[in-house]
Formats: structure tokens, sequence, C-alpha cells
């Protein structure tokens, strides 16, 4: 039992004519990264809507919102993925439905793929966002609604700014789960970079190369962005607050 | 806005949907729960160890298993395990394993790394005071872990555990990509024959919601009853 390594593969042309193999997953890299940042600029407004509405002072507000965190956290991420790409298009109007198949290939896979990973992520941005206004003391927002301030202004001005540097940990890891959770969308066809390892390994038969690269280039996406993070919650720590991230949590 | 639709498709094939994916879909989830908690503990306990070479194995294994998407670590055992079957056994060419064992053996090995970190917190939650009391009392490490550390340790982490277990079940979806027949293989298989995939896709996500939804929700009702009332 003999398995042929090459690592020489990398710099021969890939099967796309479009250069190396290396710049083939490369490419794939770009297209895992556009569509996680896409989908988590997304995530992060929708989430923290939700998250601030779980937090109101309306009970039919809060169950609202509870009811959107438990319809996207209790479907599994493929499912939620062939439901935007499969079912979307038969059930909204017959002329979305047309402009939307009709849409060329990178865009076809990738705008269903966004959009599932947005609001996929967005429920668990909005849980972060809940816990972290509830961990803040509650005399916080009663002090702002005795400055004068209207119930918006305390949010904006007093709980979330706080609230938000405490989950940083927490969404980091989001952020880092977004990026792995983009794989998913190979399934309806975006040739992000796992796609791309896995169609080099079927054109050139080197099965555990193909895979050694995305396992080294995603390892390497998370050792950049886990930094950068570090830095960036030294940057922003108010004093005296301690971040969260302690508790253990399910997840991926 | 159904109309044109046909759901009867659903009612034709339910016994199939059930009978052959589910069941694939819930002996997966069952079997990579109970190895995978297994072994998540063994890794938990190196990972705390005072041997330093064994707490940076597991460290490395569980931080590799958590930086990589779950779909290329269902591919990597793919094709890893015939060849280190066939070179443990000694074989002259990979070995045949088979869809369930792949994914079996995938799924415990990437769940085990998220278990470990789980049980890391249980283990850090016993006070320490408790580890020398047993050691006082003349018990090895493995009696101290077994019969004082851990049983605590998994009590308290238990909701955590079983939420990580949901989550696990609906991965087990991912298997799609080896083209296996679980409970969303089996209903993308009925779909394409059939040209109703909105219809079967829509009950599959009913059919999974439900389920999670029951089971989370029994997990906060556990949470309720073994919280100890006053503390967090």
């Amino acid at each position: 039992m003999k398995y042929n390594w090459n690592w020489g593969i990398f710099w021969q042309p890939a099967a796309d004519a479009s250069g190396t193999w290396l710049q083939y997953l490369f490419a794939g890299l770009v297209w895992t990264l556009g569509t996680a940042l896409a989908a988590w600029v997304i995530a992060l407004a929708i989430g923290s809507l939700v998250g601030v509405i779980r937090t109101a002072p309306r009970q039919w507000a809060v169950r609202l919102g509870n009811a959107y965190v438990e319809l996207f956290r209790n479907i599994p991420l493929l499912v939620q993925m062939f439901l935007w790409f499969f079912v979307l298009p038969e059930v909204v109007p017959q002329g979305v439905g047309e402009w939307i198949k009709q849409m060329p290939p990178p865009w076809s896979a990738y705008l269903p793929a966004v959009l599932c990973l947005a609001f996929y992520t967005s429920a668990r941005v909005a849980e972060q966002v809940r816990a972290g206004i509830q961990s803040l003391p509650r005399g916080q927002g009663m002090a702002g609604t005795a400055m004068g301030l209207t119930l918006p202004q305390s949010y904006r001005y007093v709980l979330l700014p706080q609230a938000y540097r405490i989950i940083m940990p927490p969404l980091t890891s989001e952020f880092l789960n977004v990026i792995k959770n983009s794989a998913v969308a190979l399934t309806i066809g975006l040739t992000e970079l796992t796609a791309r390892a896995r169609s080099m390994q079927e054109f050139t038969f080197q099965v555990f190369e193909a895979f050694t690269a995305a396992t080294i280039i995603y390892i390497l996406v998370n050792i950049v962005i886990v930094f950068a993070m570090r830095w960036l919650e030294k940057r922003i720590a108010v004093p005296g607050l301690i971040a969260a991230g302690g508790a253990p949590q399910a997840g991926h | 806005m159904f109309a044109g639709f046909d759901f009867d498709v659903i009612q034709r094939s339910v016994g199939y949907l059930f009978r052959e994916g589910m069941t694939f879909t819930v002996t997966l989830t069952v079997m990579a729960m109970t190895t995978g908690i297994v072994l998540g503990t063994l890794l938990a306990m190196m990972r705390l160890s005072s041997f330093r070479v064994l707490a940076m194995l597991a460290g490395g294994y569980v931080n590799l298993m958590r930086s990589i998407p779950l779909v290329l670590v269902i591919f990597w055992f793919y094709f890893l395990v015939p060849w280190m079957g066939g070179w443990l056994i000694g074989a002259s060419e990979p070995i045949q394993v088979g869809a369930f064992m792949s994914s079996f053996i995938t799924f415990t090995l990437f769940e085990a790394a998220y278990y470990c970190e789980i049980m890391r917190a249980g283990i850090q939650s016993i006070p320490r005071g408790q580890v020398w009391a047993g050691y006082a009392l003349g018990l090895n490490y493995w009696q101290t872990m077994g019969q004082i550390v851990l049983p605590q340790a998994f009590r308290n982490m238990l909701p955590i555990l079983l939420t990580q277990t949901i989550i696990l079940f609906q991965d087990t979806s991912l298997v799609y990509v080896l083209s296996i027949t679980d409970f969303l293989g089996a209903a993308s298989k009925v779909a394409q024959r059939d040209g109703r995939l909105v219809e079967m896709y829509l009950f599959v996500a009913v059919v999974y919601f439900i389920i999670s939804y029951f089971l989370s929700y029994l997990v906060k009702r556990l949470q309720a009853r073994i919280a100890v009332p006053g503390r967090m």
C-alpha cells in the first residue's frame, strides 16, 4: 500500500486554466471570506436588533425575538441552505422567483449562501447581544432613564456600548464560525475553499495534499483573526469590566 | 401561494423517510454522542494533565478540529479512514469502509473536540480541595477522577453536553455530501425523483425543527431541575 505524494502539484496548472492549483485554492479562500464577511455584516445588524428586542420591556416583543432565535437554531444549517436555494424562488411571487433563478452562476449560489449564513448567524448574535445587555447591572438602564434619556437613547448611549465590549470574545468565535460554516455552501454550488479542495482532489487524485492545504489555510485564517480580535479587545476594553467568554457553550 | 404543489408526496414517502433516513440519523447521533463524550472526557483529562506532552497533544488536536469546517473534516476522514485501516492491518491497499462506519468515526472524532472543552470546564468547576481529599484518603488518580470529580463534572455539564448533542443531531445532516441516506439524504432522493424539492425540504425543516425544539425544551426543564438553588 503506497500513496504517491506529490507536493509539487500546487505549482502545476489547475484544471480550469486560471493558474496554478495553489492560486486556485486561494481564489476559493477569497470566496470563503467574501461570503463570510457579507453574511457577518448582515448578521451583526439583524442580530443586534433582535438581541435588543429580546431585552425590551414589552412581553410580545420579547416573545417575537425568542421565536426568531428558536426558528434559526433548530433547523440544520444545510437544510436552511436548501430552503434559501431551492424553496425560496418557488414560494415568492413569480417575477421575483424568475429573477432569482436567472442570476448568472457564481451569484446564483453566492446570494442564497450569504442570506442563509446571515440569518443563521444573526440568531446566534442575537443570543450574545441579549446576554451582554442582561449581564449589565439593572441600574445602568435606570440611570439612563433618570437622566432623561428615552429608551432608544439609553440603549444607544449607555447599554449597547458596554454590552458590545463585554461580548467581544463570543462574537469573535461567532465570526470564526461563520467562516467555517460557509463551507456548507458547497452543497449549493459555491466554489469556496473546501469545494475547491474537493475538486482539486477529484482532478488530481492528490487527496491528502489538497485537504492538507485547505486545512492549513483555514488554520492560518483562524490565527490571524484571533490575534486581530485580541488586539481589538485590548484597545476597546473598559477598565474594570470583565469580558464574557469564560462560561462554556455548546456550539460549532 | 402553494397552488401547484403536491404535498401528498410526503404522505407517500414518510414511511421510507423515517424507516431508512431517520433511523440512520438517530443511530449515528446516539453512537457518536456516546463515544464522543467518552473520548472527549479522556481528552479533557489529558488537557488538564500535568504531563506537558499529553496536554499539548490533546490541546493541539482540539484546536485543530475546532478551526476547520465540519464538511472538510467529513471529506478528510472519508478518504483517510480507508488508508489508516489498511495501514493498521497491514493490507496491500486501502480497505473498504462503509458509509456508516466512516461517518461514525468522523462525528465521534470531531464532536470529541467539542465535548472535551465542555468536560474540561466541568472538571475545572470542581474545587481542587476535593481532589486533594481524594488523594488524602489514599485513592489513586483514576479512582479520584472516576468516583469524585467526573460524576460531579458530568452532572454540572449535563445540560451543555445535551445541547451539544442537539447540535450534533442537526450536523449529521452534513453526511449529505457523501450521498448517504440519512433523513435529509432520503428526503433529497425522493425530492429529486419526484421533482418535489419545495415540499420535501419544507417537510424536512419542520421535522428537524420539532425534534430539536422539543429536545431543547427538555434540556431547559432538566437545567431548572438540577440547578442548585442560590447558585449562579
